[in-house]
């Protein structure tokens, strides 16, 4: 009987042991062009510096919110220690059975609600609307889609034309045409691919996010954009900056992508117009070969 | 099993069943009691909440000192997952999805469920067993083959899944690519959660019906123990809301297994090739059907641990919570809500303002009742004799950290300042706070409470006492920091947050966490050996040594198989402490006037 169980054992461990020793291609390695610029803006323990336009509104929000969170917590916490003094058991003391009366916990009650509908309805519904819906619509608006990929980052300029060329799946090469854009498209002469971001910093910018693999997020805490880049779908976001923002910062991903999530960063440069151009024009002299 | 000794065990006399005496397999390992049941259930999950801390144990010295190896214990992992003692960030990832299916499925739920319910729940209305013992039993050993499923997962080419406890596509179907996808462990992980949300199934079945049909004569439903509400509304969750995620698992399996297209749009390239499905499938489905499951999930992992920290507080206040009935109608439309507020975990997927307004409202809608029931309680202290023993402690504890847990919610359930704290440390501080000096010390409070119950001895006060305040500091110290970081942008699931410039200056808070964690640890050896040795050692009590009201408290110490020598009549409400006129300052609910 025993022999028989470690014989069936065995057995049952040999296709463990085979598949043990064959080859997993489980490790993918970071095509994240590596940052040796020094970044910009002073971090510490609270928000970081914030160069957007519509930022203020998100940062009042969580001081105003953390304000009221404070205040709850600290009028529960007051309450608590008090009755841990004044009800502790002690010789002569004994709990009283009757019900309290319920209209002070109503009164608390009834203002909690109330503050969280003005936060709410009143802050953060305007907030969100506006970050969804007030794209940028002058003329002289950057334009780049965004195209994550397991683990870099790519920008993609319309150029000269301002329309995108065609892109495909089919026509990827990691090397050299991480997007797939289709050279035999007549738009997709002028297009330019990078992997750093530069914008100049006195237009507004909107960014079409997108993901040639599995979903990402599109993550700039320095100017309170963040976007799941989602394949198979194209979501826009859009930031206007604050004057004299000029500096390098990083781009980050905030959706777990797999092995080197942690290293898909990119760097952005907020740099003057002309250097901006100057950088555009050189960057596009960069062939893009199909393979 | 120690509290079933033979000596202490007799079962003809006790309930009519007139069934032969049972072989020890019978009677300690495949039982029908739920007695038994409940206590295999809380040695297993108790494991697997060990484990699945030491997982994240692990992970804290990566956080603290990236690529450093790990000393005395580096060598252990193998050269494929950690060479040289360094974990690989792939390894980094598949503890971190470990740890949060592990403590979520496989530890909280199942001792808060299946331990303290099983165990408790039909002890508390009355009742000689559940409705449907067998189908309980099944329920645990799904759930044993589904754990040790998922622990499979470590001993395959590539590691367990390492997508996060989210499994989000297209990641989790491309993910460890395989000659045999099935032998991989995100493959494996989507087996096991078919398993454990089987077990959850029939258990939460089996919770309903026993509370609707075997109350005892006189047990009204106004008149149950709030841990029996909780439980029951908690049952309700499981049924309703895990069958999406199980067909949704299923789904997920067959894109990684058969080449289906359910999470997977047109037009991958991944790694630079182009990927081998059709296409014409959405990501986004899995997260809403994911969601759709894990927020009334973590209503589950709150629920029962609020039922247990109102037993204790009841029991040492000495006198009837506050508001019971305001308790009941707040559990219910708790339970309600939870199912309408999922895609608050979603708001960066591209949603527009209108279904972002929705889900944000009924967010903040769902806050008032967990207000209400935290003030419930608080004000339950009001007027009071607080005897501070150490279950009391744990659940005077659980309050103002819950507290922190839940007021963390707001900035995230709004989608405006959600744009900088999605995804970021502050979320994982948030929930934390709301499962570990949350759940886990109402877990903790309902151990030291019920331990006598279950072992005639009580657990030693002093050794709970250093197990208490160093798991209260511990706990604190690991997680406050978590909102600065977070709130400084450093992103989740980072392998080395050092990489971005707003990482490194807040990387002394993350070397905080990470000691704060150790020394959290070490405070569970005293709970520990407590644990074991009191079963032996420890100071032998009476059937009811905390002088508490309610049912369980009128049973036999441990409970023979059929719970009561004569099945319980029930004259009054649970909470009659320090009645006034009465003899005693309690009545229990089974003694007539």
């Amino acid at each position: 009987m025993r022999v028989r169980s470690i014989g069936l054992w065995a057995l049952a461990m040999t296709p463990v042991v085979f598949l043990a020793t064959s080859p997993v291609a489980w490790a993918q390695t970071s095509t994240a062009a590596p940052i040796t610029a020094k970044i910009d803006g002073k971090y510490g323990y609270w928000l970081p510096p914030d160069l957007s336009q519509h930022g203020s509104q998100i940062d009042n929000l969580i001081t105003i919110l953390h304000w009221f969170m404070a205040a709850l917590f600290v009028g529960w916490a007051i309450f608590l220690v008090r009755c841990l003094i004044r009800y502790r058991a002690r010789p002569g003391h004994a709990a009283c059975y009757d019900l309290i009366k319920a209209r002070p916990a109503k009164a608390v009650e009834v203002a909690v609600v109330i503050v969280e509908i003005v936060l709410l309805a009143g802050f953060s519904i305007p907030a969100w609307a506006k970050v969804k819906n007030d794209l940028p619509t002058e003329a002289d608006t950057i334009r780049v889609r965004v195209v994550a990929e397991q683990f870099a980052w790519n920008f993609h300029y319309p150029g000269k034309d301002g329309i995108f060329g065609r892109t495909g799946p089919q026509h990827v090469n990691p090397a050299t045409n991480a997007v797939g854009i289709d050279l035999s498209d007549e738009h997709a002469g002028d297009d330019v691919q990078t992997k750093e971001f530069h914008v100049p910093s006195d237009k507004p910018v909107i960014c079409e996010i997108s993901s040639k693999d599995v979903i990402h997020s599109f993550s700039i805490p320095v100017l309170r954009v963040k976007q799941d880049a989602i394949p198979g779908m194209r979501i826009p976001v859009w930031f206007r900056m604050k004057p004299g923002s000029e500096g390098n910062y990083e781009v980050a991903c905030a959706q777990l992508c797999g092995n080197n999530h942690y290293n898909m960063k990119a760097l952005m440069v907020i740099e003057t117009p002309e250097k901006f151009a100057a950088w555009l024009t050189k960057a596009g002299e960069k062939e893009i070969f199909e393979d | 099993m120690a509290a079933h000794d033979h000596h202490t065990h007799d079962g003809h006399q006790t309930h009519g069943h007139g069934h032969p005496e049972l072989g020890f397999w019978r009677k300690y390992v495949f039982s029908t009691d739920h007695k038994i049941i409940g206590v295999q259930y809380a040695i297993t999950s108790l494991t697997f909440l060990f484990f699945g801390f030491c997982l994240v144990m692990l992970m804290r010295w990566q956080l603290a000192f990236p690529g450093k190896p790990v000393p005395l214990i580096g060598g252990l992992f193998g050269e494929t997952m950690m060479p040289g003692g360094v974990m690989l960030p792939e390894f980094y990832n598949s503890l971190g999805a470990m740890h949060g299916t592990i403590m979520v499925f496989l530890g909280v739920v199942p001792l808060l469920v299946g331990a303290f319910g099983n165990y408790v729940m039909p002890l508390q209305i009355g009742a000689p067993d559940m409705a449907f013992p067998k189908l309980n039993m099944m329920s645990y050993w799904v759930y044993f083959v589904g754990g040790i499923v998922m622990l499979t997962g470590f001993f395959v080419p590539g590691g367990a899944a390492n997508s996060g406890w989210t499994s989000y596509a297209p990641l989790s179907v491309v993910s460890q690519v395989s000659r045999n996808m099935w032998f991989t462990g995100q493959t494996i992980w989507l087996l096991g959660m078919v398993f454990l949300i089987t077990s959850s199934l029939l258990g939460s079945v089996n919770f309903i019906v026993t509370i609707i049909q075997l109350r005892a004569k006189g047990l009204e439903f106004f008149r149950l123990p709030f841990f029996v509400w909780a439980q029951f509304v908690t049952a309700f969750l499981l049924l309703l809301a895990f069958p999406p995620l199980e067909a949704a698992a299923v789904l997920q399996l067959m894109d990684r297994v058969a080449g289906t297209s359910f999470f997977m749009p047109t037009g991958l390239v991944v790694s630079g090739q182009q990927g081998h499905w059709t296409g014409g499938g959405s990501p986004l489905l899995w997260q809403h059907l994911f969601w759709f499951l894990a927020h009334p999930e973590v209503y589950v992992l709150i629920l029962p641990g609020m039922g247990i920290v109102s037993e204790v507080i009841a029991n040492n206040t000495r006198k009837p919570l506050w508001g019971y009935r305001v308790l009941v109608y707040s559990l219910v439309f708790l339970g309600f809500m939870s199912f309408i507020v999922w895609a608050h975990h979603m708001f960066m997927t591209g949603m527009g303002t209108r279904m972002a307004a929705f889900f944000a409202t009924t967010t903040m809608i769902i806050s008032v009742p967990s207000v209400v029931i935290l003030t419930a309680l608080l004000l339950s202290l009001h007027g009071s004799c607080i005897r501070f023993n150490v279950p009391m402690l744990f659940a005077l504890a659980f309050l103002p950290m819950f507290a922190i847990g839940g007021l963390t919610g707001l900035p995230l359930g709004l989608p405006a300042p959600d744009i900088h704290l999605h995804d970021t440390y502050y979320v994982i501080g948030h929930f934390h706070y709301v499962v570990v000096p949350g759940s886990i010390f109402a877990i903790f409070a309902g151990i030291y409470h019920w331990y006598p119950k279950v072992t005639g001895r009580k657990l030693n006060e002093f050794l709970g006492k250093l197990h208490f305040w160093g798991s209260v500091v511990g706990a604190n110290l690991v997680f406050m920091p978590m909102f600065f970081v977070g709130m400084a942008g450093v992103s989740r699931r980072l392998y080395d947050q050092t990489v971005y410039q707003h990482g490194a200056n807040v990387q002394t808070l993350t070397q905080i966490s990470s000691f704060a964690a150790w020394f959290f640890g070490l405070s569970q050896i005293p709970f520990i050996i407590n644990f074991f040795a009191s079963i032996r050692a420890g100071k032998k009590v009476s059937d009811n040594p905390w002088e508490a009201t309610t049912l369980e408290w009128a049973t036999p110490t441990p409970p023979p198989h059929g719970n009561f020598p004569v099945i319980p009549v029930v004259y009054r409400g649970p909470y009659e402490y320090s009645v006034p006129g009465a003899s005693r300052d309690y009545v229990p609910q089974n003694v007539t006037a």
